[in-house]
């Protein structure tokens, strides 16, 4: 039996500031992340709707925004810098404050030391350390708006060399650009230490019978982003390092010879601008699975027990996960076709690229055909995993085109891009999140979530999404460039309706996420008290309190005797057995 | 008297771990028989370990790759001669493995029962000689900012401050687990995974070393 000495480094905790703020219960830390997540998202979006309406009436000033810069937005209207600025914040905080933070970080948490059943992770201390990490991260990058002139303008990807000359380039370029590294950087560690645990969690803290193969897939879906990050943000954090010292020591890693800015020649020399590049998106494309891959686990965990079957290939869909994650080190090369790199090296990243979307294909295959003649149990949550595979549809085919060079040459820098991966990365990541969300929020905090508000939530957030981001793919094509504040040449003129139609979808969209933002602090407080395993549910997580206690399982030894989705059996309990039945239960299902 | 907690006495041989961990191969057949669990995986140190000797590889490589791209490319590249004393610091960490091979090694024959006076002697020489790795390495940079080499001055030098500072910086944090051991070894419960990893994070800053030193040697 699994030893106590793993499980209780630490006795339950006695004062507020140990069980509240800094705490090492996994499953406060994955509160802890979660809240960030929502602030954070709450913010990005925020940043994203003064956007929104400044491209659809670029004259309009737009109360409020001179808070946030009085130089950036004088009388409310925003100058073509701020608006780099605000996207570059926008897609900072969206990417890794929740994209990363929420799925993987905040649900894994809580959840993954629950589903293997153990009582915490193995260092809860560095679990500790990764979240106030990743705080302080947040909190340096948001700094940037009040430092200095305000954050950098660079885009999340913070291309070289612009990112690396300092003030000379822009308001934001110095301090600003300076803080979106160390955030970054530090934000690279606090996940580093996230993934040691997760890792560790998963390979040496399963109790008595949980195999590997009976890990629900939201368990191997956290394992294997954590290995994915292990790698992505180790990579991250030398680039983030080479930025600042080119910035702050006079180096010249990123920053080539003879480069002129705003008629000044810069004293440095043979930087390589590309290398940059390289090391961002060895990364960055990882990073995307980074946040798609927990959503897919936790939508994919969701529906089985909404299903009340099991998948048709339990194996087979952990192996496609794992695919995308090993094939996710070799496509990084497709976010560089525009770089001037050698045709044939486009060919050799093309060529992954559209490999990669066959254990995708292979996934989506599973999800629809398990789908197939099932009675699924219509609620939030499930409406929510239907929603994340509609969106992953709709978003991953626009993939297909991007994939081939000769086409994303045109694309690259348009709408078209954008839409793609809002709805392939973001919305369907934040999908996943809802679903999560209204899952597992009665074993988060004892309460259910309002079903109707959660039902509203879903269809003002389906319908709005698409209505935002399908007409991205249109504006794309027509050639409307990326990155514009405004829209004067003539060709673009006539898409100026479109985008008034966006801002409104955005809006609409937007006032859907405070429908969810009421529906989650009032459920928290005022909900209908939540029973040990409201959804019939068969993992490990519903076999515990809900909440559960400081060591989860009330010092109870848990043994595991089944896969983790025995639904459709006769069991004592109904059409399901748990986890932690010892009943014998005649399945095929059965994997050993 | 120092014991071990929660874990059997270290033996530093090649026997199977029989550990507390329950993960892997302990399947539980349905309606199964308890008595045929397998319970046979490391503890998490050991993984954690691993785990973190991947990622600081994989960071390396990272500043590498940095290094052959940048020199591919630059015009503005030079040779530098590295200073001597890096090698003598090199000799340093080398030995610093073999004391701390030693103290597992005095650590496990004082765990078994065998009386020895102070069996904790060579972790402190490891940490010693770790400490004077890391001063070696201050005077290295030293000698070149005698020369008038900053960090800025040519891309030779400033990779030669990147790889030498995030090392040491390494190193000193595995002179933080050494102290950690020592810490609680004298407080009576250290657990042999403990010891392992710190040990084998240890023996990895050497591997790394040689590896970092040669790229600065072929490279710079």
């Amino acid at each position: 039996m699994h030893d106590v000495s793993h499980a209780t480094h630490h006795g339950p905790p006695t004062t507020f500031i140990r069980k509240h703020i800094f705490s090492t219960d996994h499953k406060v830390i994955g509160k802890q992340y979660y809240a960030l997540a929502l602030v954070a998202a709450f913010f990005g979006m925020m940043l994203s709707w003064i956007m929104r309406i400044h491209l659809g009436w670029t004259n309009a000033a737009i109360p409020g925004t001179q808070l946030l810069s009085s130089t950036g937005a004088p009388g409310g209207v925003i100058t073509p810098e701020f608006y780099l600025q605000l996207m570059t914040m926008h897609g900072t905080i969206m990417v890794f404050f929740v994209l990363t933070t929420a799925p993987f970080a905040a649900f894994g948490n809580f959840f993954l030391p629950i589903q293997v059943g153990a009582e915490d992770m193995p260092f809860p201390r560095f679990n500790m350390m990764s979240f106030w990490v990743t705080f302080m991260a947040f909190l340096v990058l948001v700094a940037s708006f009040i430092v200095g002139d305000g954050p950098t303008l660079g885009g999340w990807t913070q291309y070289a060399p612009l990112s690396a000359v300092g003030s000379a380039s822009g308001p934001g370029q110095g301090t600003g650009a300076v803080l979106w590294a160390a955030s970054i950087g530090l934000f690279c560690i606090g996940q580093l230490l996230g993934a040691l645990n997760f890792i560790s969690t998963t390979l040496d803290m399963r109790t008595k019978g949980m195999s590997l193969m009976r890990l629900p897939l939201s368990a191997w879906a956290w394992f294997i982003t954590s290995c994915i990050g292990l790698t992505a943000f180790a990579v991250l954090l030398p680039a983030c390092i080479l930025l600042i010292l080119d910035h702050v020591a006079g180096t010249s890693f990123f920053i080539p010879s003879g480069l002129v800015i705003n008629d000044k020649l810069l004293p440095h020399s043979g930087g390589s601008t590309l290398l940059w590049q390289h090391l961002f998106w060895f990364f960055g494309h990882p990073e995307v699975y980074i946040a798609i891959v927990p959503a897919m686990g936790v939508v994919s965990h969701i529906l089985v027990t909404n299903m009340r079957k099991p998948m048709l290939s339990h194996r087979v869909l952990i192996y496609c996960m794992m695919g995308i994650g090993f094939l996710s080190y070799v496509v990084y090369g497709h976010h560089m076709f525009v770089s001037g790199m050698n045709p044939f090296s486009a060919l050799v990243f093309s060529f992954p690229t559209l490999v990669i979307t066959i254990p995708a294909t292979i996934i989506v295959l599973i999800w629809l055909g398990s789908l197939y003649g099932s009675r699924l149990r219509i609620n939030s949550a499930s409406l929510f995993a239907l929603g994340f595979i509609s969106m992953f549809i709709s978003g991953g085919v626009s993939g297909f085109f991007l994939a081939q060079p000769s086409l994303d040459i045109l694309l690259h820098a348009t709408y078209f891009v954008v839409g793609h991966f809002h709805m392939v990365m973001g919305v369907a990541a934040m999908f996943g999140i809802f679903a999560g969300t209204y899952f597992w929020f009665p074993k988060m905090t004892g309460r259910m979530m309002n079903e109707t508000l959660g039902r509203v939530h879903f269809w003002m957030s389906f319908v709005g999404a698409y209505a935002l981001f399908m007409p991205f793919h249109y504006l794309g094509l027509a050639a409307n460039i990326r990155r514009y504040q405004a829209f004067v040449d003539d060709y673009l003129q006539p898409l100026i309706p479109v985008h008034k139609f966006i801002t409104v979808a955005a809006l609409f969209t937007g006032f859907a996420q405070l429908i969810f933002l009421y529906n989650l602090i009032h459920s928290r407080f005022w909900g209908a008290k939540a029973t040990e395993n409201p959804w019939e549910a068969t993992s490990l997580e519903w076999s515990t309190d809900s909440p559960p206690s400081w060591n989860n399982f009330n010092g109870k030894h848990i043994v595991v005797y089944h896969d983790p989705y025995q639904y459709g059996v006769q069991g004592s309990m109904g059409d399901y057995v748990m986890q932690t039945s010892p009943e014998q239960v005649a399945t095929p299902g059965d994997e050993k | 008297m120092a014991t071990t907690v929660h874990e059997p006495p270290i033996d530093l041989g090649r026997t199977p771990r029989t550990t507390s961990g329950d993960g892997g191969r302990n399947n539980v057949t349905t309606g199964g028989d308890l008595k045929k669990l397998d319970n046979y995986s490391p503890p998490p140190a050991s993984t954690a370990v691993w785990v973190g000797i991947a990622a600081i590889t994989m960071s390396f490589f990272a500043f590498t790759s940095a290094l052959v791209v940048r020199k591919g490319g630059a015009p503005d590249w030079k040779h530098l001669t590295l200073p001597p004393i890096l090698y003598f610091n090199t000799v340093l960490l080398l030995i610093s493995s073999f004391t701390l091979q030693t103290a597992r090694k005095r650590i496990a024959l004082f765990m078994g029962g065998t009386k020895i006076s102070n069996p904790a002697f060579w972790l402190h020489a490891t940490m010693g000689l770790g400490l004077l790795f890391v001063a070696g390495q201050y005077i290295a940079w030293m000698q070149l900012r005698a020369q008038g080499l900053y960090i800025a001055t040519s891309p030779n030098s400033s990779f030669f401050y990147v790889f030498t500072t995030i090392h040491a910086l390494h190193v000193l944090g595995g002179l933080l687990g050494l102290g950690y051991v020592i810490r609680r070894f004298h407080k009576g419960i250290l657990r042999k995974s403990t010891l392992d990893a710190a040990s084998h994070y240890w023996h990895f800053m050497d591997v790394l070393w040689l590896y970092l030193l040669f790229v600065l040697w072929s490279k710079i």
